[in-house]
C-alpha cells in the first residue's frame, strides 16, 4: 500500500512513441498492492508493452475477475475502458464484449485463483474458443488476499510460509493453454522485464487467443524458503528458451542475427516475431514440442520460460464463427434488425 | 563500476545542489523547511548557520544555490520556464518574520583570553572573523575608514535594495559581542599596525578601488564623470542628492545595475546602460537586469565607449563604436568592429561601472609578504594565511572581487585558521564537517518529512508600486513573501538533504522502486565502465557533474545504478520497497566552526 501520490513529473528526457504519448501517459492510479509485489511489475510491463506499441489507449478494453491481480487494471492504461468482473468470469464478460465490438484490444488480466480454481472453466472455454485477446494470468501460487493459502498452481511438495507441504498436484496453466488450443502461449518471470515486455507485445499483436502464464511472487505469503515462486526459487531454475523481437509493420528491422539462430513468424497484420533461440533444439512452432519440452523440463525442477509456442496463421472466435467484420456499434437498424421476413427465413432454414 | 561509498561526507552533500554551491554550505532545505513550518527563528539558529547575514544576504546575495537548484532541472521540458526555487528570498522571510532572537545567538565571552587580532575593513569577511573569535574570548578590533560598519553592504549596495536598518540590526548583533569597533579610522600602514602588538591581523578590506576609462575627452568633463561604487558610497552617505536628467551607466555588472537604478531615483528620466558584450554574457546577475529593466532602464549591448564629448568643461555626451561577438575555432570569443558609424548619445552625466580591483597602497612591500603578479597577496586558498604567517585575508581582498557569501565564507575560515594560529597550532590541520545521516521512517507510511511533490510554477516576489519605489532612494522596492507566499514556495523544495540510502544486503531485485520512480532514476542492470553504464540505464544519465549512486553485492551480480540528477527525493523508492532496502535518510552537515572543536587537543569527531 502506498499513500504517497505519484508525482506528475516526469524525466526531462522521456521519449514520447509515434502518438506523442510519454511511457507515464499509460500508467493508471498508484498501486495498492503490497510494496514489492510482482504484479507491479507486470503493470509496469503492459504500461511499457503498450507505450512501445504506441496503441491509442481508448483502444483497450482491460478486463479482470477477482484476486490481487484483478485489481491491477486500475494501475494501468488509466485512459483504457475497463471491466472488474465476477470471480473467475472475466473470460465469459470478454467473449461477449468481443463478439460485440471486434475492433478492440483485448487484454484479459487474471490470477492463479481466477483462472485456475473457480474459473477453470471459463478459461478453458476462451482458450478452446479461440477469443482474441491477451490473457495473463499473474500467478503466485497462493491466495495473497486470504493470508498466503495454496492456490491451485501451487507445486505438489513446495512449502507454504507457514511450513505445510502442498500435498496436492499443482495445474499447469501454460500446458492447459498449448492442450486447449491457445495460438499464442508463453511463460515469464516479473522479475525479467527484457523478457516479459517482448512477449506482452507479442500477445498484444497476436490474432487470436494468446496466453501468458507470468509467475509473480508474493512478497507477503510466497517468497520464503521452499516457495517454488519465489524470487530466488524463480531466478536459479529459470530455462529461458528463447528471446523475443516484436517486428510492428510500422518498425524497419535493424537487428541483425547469426544464421539459424533466429526463427521467424509472420503474423496475419504483417508484424514479425523474431525468436533468438536460446535452447538450440527447441522449436516454438510445434505445440506438442513444446508441451514435451515443458513437462520434461518441469520434471528436472526446471522452469520453462519464453514464447512456447505460436501458430502463424491462427484464427480467432470471429473467424470460426463467420460473423460480420463491423462492429455491432457500427451497424444500423436495418442491420441489426432485418425484420419479420428475414426472421422467418432463418427458422425456415432452421426446420 | 567502483560503489559508491557513501562514508565520504561530500558524496550526500554534493546530492543537495544548494547547500554544495553555497560558498558557506548554508543548509537550504532544512532552513526552507522550517520556515515552511513558521519556525522563523528557528532558522537562524548558530547550529543551522545561518544566522549571520540572514535579512542582508536574503536580500542581496549573488545565490550561487538558485542556478545549482535541481528543481530547476527537474522543470525541464514540463511546463512554461524551468526555475529554481526563490532560496535567497526565502531566506529573507526567516529575518522578517522572526521573533527576538538575540537568546540564541553567541553571547560575548565572560572573559577575555588575552589574544589580539586586528581586523582591516568592517565589511562581511571581518565581521565574520569578529563573530567567530569574539565569544571565545579574543579581543577583536575592527578598523573602518567610514563612520558606520558594514563595507561595501552599507556602501555600495542601493538602499532601495537593503534598508539601513537591516544593516545595523545584523552588524549590530556583532559589534555587540564585544567587539572593538574603530571608525573613521582607515589603516595607512601594515607595519605600523603588526608594530602594535597584535597577535593575528586580518585583512578584509575589499576591492576598493573603481575602474576608471581613460578616453579622450575624460579630464576635460571630469565633473560630469564618476567611478561607479565611489558614487555609489557618496549617494549611500547622503553626499550626493542629485544626478543629471540624461545618465549613461558604462558596464554590465551588478554595480552597473545599482547605478542605474539609483540614477532613477536621484532625478534620471533618460537612464540607460551600455555594455561591451551582448546581454547573455553580461556580469549582472539575470535578477538584477530584470529589476532595472523593470524600472523602464534600457540596456544596450555591443556598444564600445570611444570618447567622451563635451563643451567648455560640460560633458555633452558619448561616442560608441558598434561591434560584433565574432568566434575562433576554439569557441573564444572576440568584439570585431561592425563597421557602422560611431554613435553618439547625449547625456548629462556619466557613471563607470567597469569593474573593480583590489588595492592595497597601505601594504608596504617589505612588510614581509609576497604579493602575485597581479598585486594580490600570495595565500594559502584554505588557511587564507598570508606568506607571513600572523597575517590572514579574507573577502574580496583575497582572491579578488567575488560577492558577499563568499566573504563570509573565508571569515569562519580565516576564524580557524587564526585560532589555530593564536595557539600555537598548525593552521593546515582543521577538522572535516561533522555529517549525519538520520533515517526520515516513523511508522510504515509515515515520513518525517514533507514529500508531496507540487507542480507549481516560481512565486514572484511582490513589488513595491513603481511610481512611489522610484521616488524615494530608500524606499525598498521588494516587499518580500510574507508567511503564506513563503510556504507556497518552500513546498516546491525538493528536500534534496532527505537521501535516498540503498543497502544492497536487503534487496530482493524485485523491481518495485525501478517501477515506481517517477523520473526513471534508477536501474538494475550489468556492472560496466560508467561512461557506458549511464548510456543504457533507464533514462540516459548525460549530467557528468552528478554522480550515479552504484550499489553492488546483489544476489543477481548487477548493480543498482541511480541518476542522482533528477531525483525528485519523494521517497517512493523507499515507501514501494518490501525490504527496507531504501531508505530516505536526512544528510546534515555542521560546518567546522573555530574554537575548542578545531584544536589538537579536541576528542576525534564522529565520522559520518
Amino acid at each position: 500500500m502506498t499513500y504517497l501520490t505519484k508525482p506528475k513529473l516526469h524525466h526531462p528526457e522521456l521519449p514520447a512513441n509515434a502518438l506523442g504519448f510519454t511511457r507515464r501517459d499509460y500508467e493508471g492510479t498508484i498501486s495498492t498492492l503490497c510494496a514489492g509485489c510482482g504484479h507491479d511489475s507486470i503493470s509496469a510491463a503492459i504500461i511499457q508493452a503498450c507505450w512501445e506499441l504506441a496503441i491509442e489507449p481508448h483502444r483497450v478494453a482491460k478486463l479482470s475477475g477477482i484476486g490481487c491481480s484483478s485489481k491491477t487494471p486500475t494501475y494501468f492504461l488509466d485512459k483504457s475502458h475497463g471491466f472488474n468482473s465476477v470471480h473467475g468470469r472475466m473470460p465469459s464478460v470478454l467473449t461477449g464484449a468481443n463478439l460485440a465490438n471486434r475492433d478492440l484490444i483485448y487484454l484479459g488480466v487474471s490470477g492463479d485463483g481466477d483462472s485456475a480454481s473457480i474459473g477453470l472453466g471459463q478459461f478453458a472455454h476462451s482458450m478452446r474458443r479461440g477469443v482474441n485477446m491477451t490473457y495473463i494470468v499473474e500467478n503466485n501460487g497462493v491466495y495473497g488476499l486470504t493470508k498466503g493459502q495454496f492456490s491451485a498452481t501451487a507445486d505438489r511438495g513446495s512449502k507454504s510460509k507457514r511450513g505445510a507441504l502442498n500435498t496436492e498436484e499443482g495445474i499447469d496453466l501454460a500446458i492447459l493453454a498449448l492442450q486447449l488450443g491457445a495460438t499464442y502461449v508463453a511463460r515469464s518471470f516479473s522479475g525479467d522485464k527484457a523478457q516479459l515486455v517482448p512477449l506482452i507485445k507479442g500477445a498484444l499483436t497476436h490474432p487470436g487467443a494468446a496466453f501468458l502464464d507470468v509467475i509473480s511472487p508474493c512478497v507477503a505469503f510466497n517468497n520464503h524458503e521452499g516457495s517454488t515462486r519465489s524470487y530466488d526459487y524463480v531466478r536459479n531454475h529459470n530455462e529461458a528458451v528463447n528471446r523475443l523481437d516484436v517486428i510492428t509493420v510500422r518498425k524497419e528491422i535493424t537487428a541483425e542475427y547469426p544464421p539459424g539462430s533466429v526463427q521467424e513468424v509472420r503474423q496475419h497484420d504483417g508484424s514479425m516475431l523474431h525468436l533468438r533461440k536460446l535452447a538450440e533444439d527447441y522449436d516454438a512452432s510445434s505445440r506438442i514440442a513444446a508441451m514435451s519440452h515443458v513437462q520434461s523440463r518441469y520434471a528436472h525442477g526446471e522452469i520453462v520460460t519464453g514464447l512456447l509456442y505460436v501458430e502463424a496463421d491462427a484464427d480467432d472466435l470471429h473467424a470460426n464463427l463467420g460473423t460480420t467484420a463491423v462492429p455491432l456499434n457500427g451497424l444500423g437498424e436495418k442491420e441489426l434488425c432485418p425484420g419479420q421476413a428475414a426472421l422467418d427465413r432463418l427458422n425456415a432454414s432452421l426446420r | 563500476m567502483k560503489p559508491t561509498d557513501i562514508g565520504v561526507p561530500d558524496y550526500f552533500h554534493k546530492v543537495v545542489d544548494c547547500q554544495w554551491a553555497c560558498p558557506a554550505h548554508t543548509p537550504v532545505p532544512e532552513y526552507i523547511r522550517r520556515i515552511a513550518q513558521g519556525r522563523f527563528s528557528g532558522c537562524l539558529h548558530d547550529q543551522l548557520g545561518v544566522e549571520r547575514f540572514p535579512g542582508i544576504l536574503g536580500r542581496t546575495c549573488d545565490r550561487p544555490c538558485e542556478p545549482a537548484c535541481r528543481r530547476g532541472r527537474v522543470e525541464e521540458n514540463q511546463g512554461e520556464k524551468p526555475e529554481p526555487v526563490a532560496i535567497c528570498r526565502l531566506k529573507r522571510v526567516a529575518a522578517d518574520y522572526k521573533e527576538d532572537i538575540r537568546d540564541r545567538l553567541p553571547k560575548p565571552a565572560a572573559k577575555e583570553n588575552g589574544k589580539r587580532v586586528a581586523c582591516v575593513g568592517a565589511g562581511p569577511a571581518s565581521l565574520t572573523v569578529a563573530r567567530d573569535l569574539a565569544p571565545l574570548g579574543y579581543h577583536v578590533t575592527v578598523f573602518d575608514a567610514d563612520p558606520r560598519a558594514g563595507g561595501m553592504i552599507r556602501t555600495q549596495i542601493p538602499k532601495f535594495r537593503l534598508p539601513e536598518s537591516v544593516i545595523d540590526e545584523e552588524v549590530g548583533y556583532i559589534l555587540d559581542l564585544g567587539v572593538d569597533f574603530r571608525p573613521n579610522h582607515r589603516v595607512e600602514s601594515l607595519k605600523q599596525l603588526l608594530g602594535q602588538g597584535y597577535d593575528a591581523v586580518f585583512v578584509g578590506s575589499g576591492a576598493p578601488r573603481g575602474r576608471d576609462l581613460e578616453l579622450p575627452g575624460r579630464s576635460e568633463a571630469a565633473k560630469h564623470i564618476h567611478v561607479g561604487i565611489e558614487w555609489l558610497a557618496s549617494v549611500s552617505f547622503g553626499h550626493i542628492t542629485r544626478v543629471g536628467r540624461r545618465v549613461i551607466v558604462l558596464g554590465g555588472g551588478n554595480t552597473a545595475m545599482d547605478c542605474c537604478r539609483s540614477a532613477r531615483r536621484l532625478g534620471g528620466e533618460d537612464v540607460k546602460v551600455v555594455v561591451r558584450s551582448g546581454f547573455e554574457e553580461m556580469k549582472a546577475s539575470p535578477w538584477e537586469k530584470e529589476d532595472a529593466m523593470h524600472e523602464g532602464i534600457p540596456i544596450l549591448n555591443f556598444l564600445v565607449p570611444v570618447a567622451f564629448t563635451h563643451d567648455e568643461g560640460r560633458l555633452t555626451g558619448m561616442d560608441f563604436e558598434q561591434v560584433k561577438a565574432v568566434y575562433d575555432d576554439r569557441g573564444r570569443r572576440s568584439l570585431v568592429p561592425t563597421g557602422e558609424p560611431v554613435q553618439h548619445f547625449e547625456c548629462d552625466e556619466v557613471l563607470v561601472a567597469v569593474g573593480q580591483e583590489n588595492a592595497f597602497p597601505w601594504i608596504e612591500r617589505d612588510a614581509g609578504l609576497e604579493f602575485d603578479q597581479w598585486g594580490m597577496p600570495v595565500l594559502d586558498s584554505i588557511t587564507l594565511q598570508s606568506t607571513k604567517p600572523g597575517v590572514f585575508f579574507g573577502g574580496d581582498a583575497a582572491l579578488g572581487p567575488k560577492n558577499i557569501i563568499w566573504a563570509v565564507a573565508h571569515g569562519h575560515d580565516a576564524a580557524i585558521s587564526i585560532d589555530k594560529y593564536c595557539r600555537g597550532e598548525d593552521v593546515a590541520l582543521r577538522p572535516a564537517p561533522l555529517t549525519n545521516l538520520v533515517s526520515q521512517k516513523m511508522g510504515i507510511h509515515e515520513w518525517i518529512y514533507d514529500n508531496q511533490i507540487v507542480p507549481d510554477a516560481r512565486n514572484r516576489v511582490p513589488l513595491k508600486e513603481l511610481t512611489i519605489a522610484l521616488k524615494d532612494l530608500r524606499q525598498e522596492v521588494e516587499l518580500g513573501f510574507d508567511p503564506e507566499l513563503a510556504w507556497k514556495e518552500a513546498q516546491r523544495c525538493l528536500n534534496c538533504d532527505v537521501q535516498t540510502v540503498f543497502a544492497p544486503k536487503l534487496c530482493i531485485e524485485c523491481d518495485a522502486c525501478v517501477d515506481i520512480c517517477p523520473m526513471d532514476c534508477i536501474t538494475f542492470t550489468a556492472d560496466g565502465e560508467e561512461a557506458e553504464v549511464r548510456a543504457r540505464l533507464m533514462a540516459p544519465a548525460s549530467d557528468l557533474s552528478q554522480d550515479l549512486y552504484v550499489g553492488a553485492g546483489l544476489a543477481t551480480g548487477r548493480i543498482m545504478a541511480k541518476d542522482e540528477d533528477v531525483c525528485l527525493h519523494c521517497g517512493l523508492c523507499a515507501e514501494r520497497c518490501p525490504t527496507g532496502a531504501w531508505d530516505m535518510k536526512k544528510f546534515t552537515l555542521e560546518m567546522t566552526h573555530a574554537g575548542p572543536g578545531c584544536r589538537e587537543s579536541a576528542a576525534p569527531r564522529r565520522a559520518a
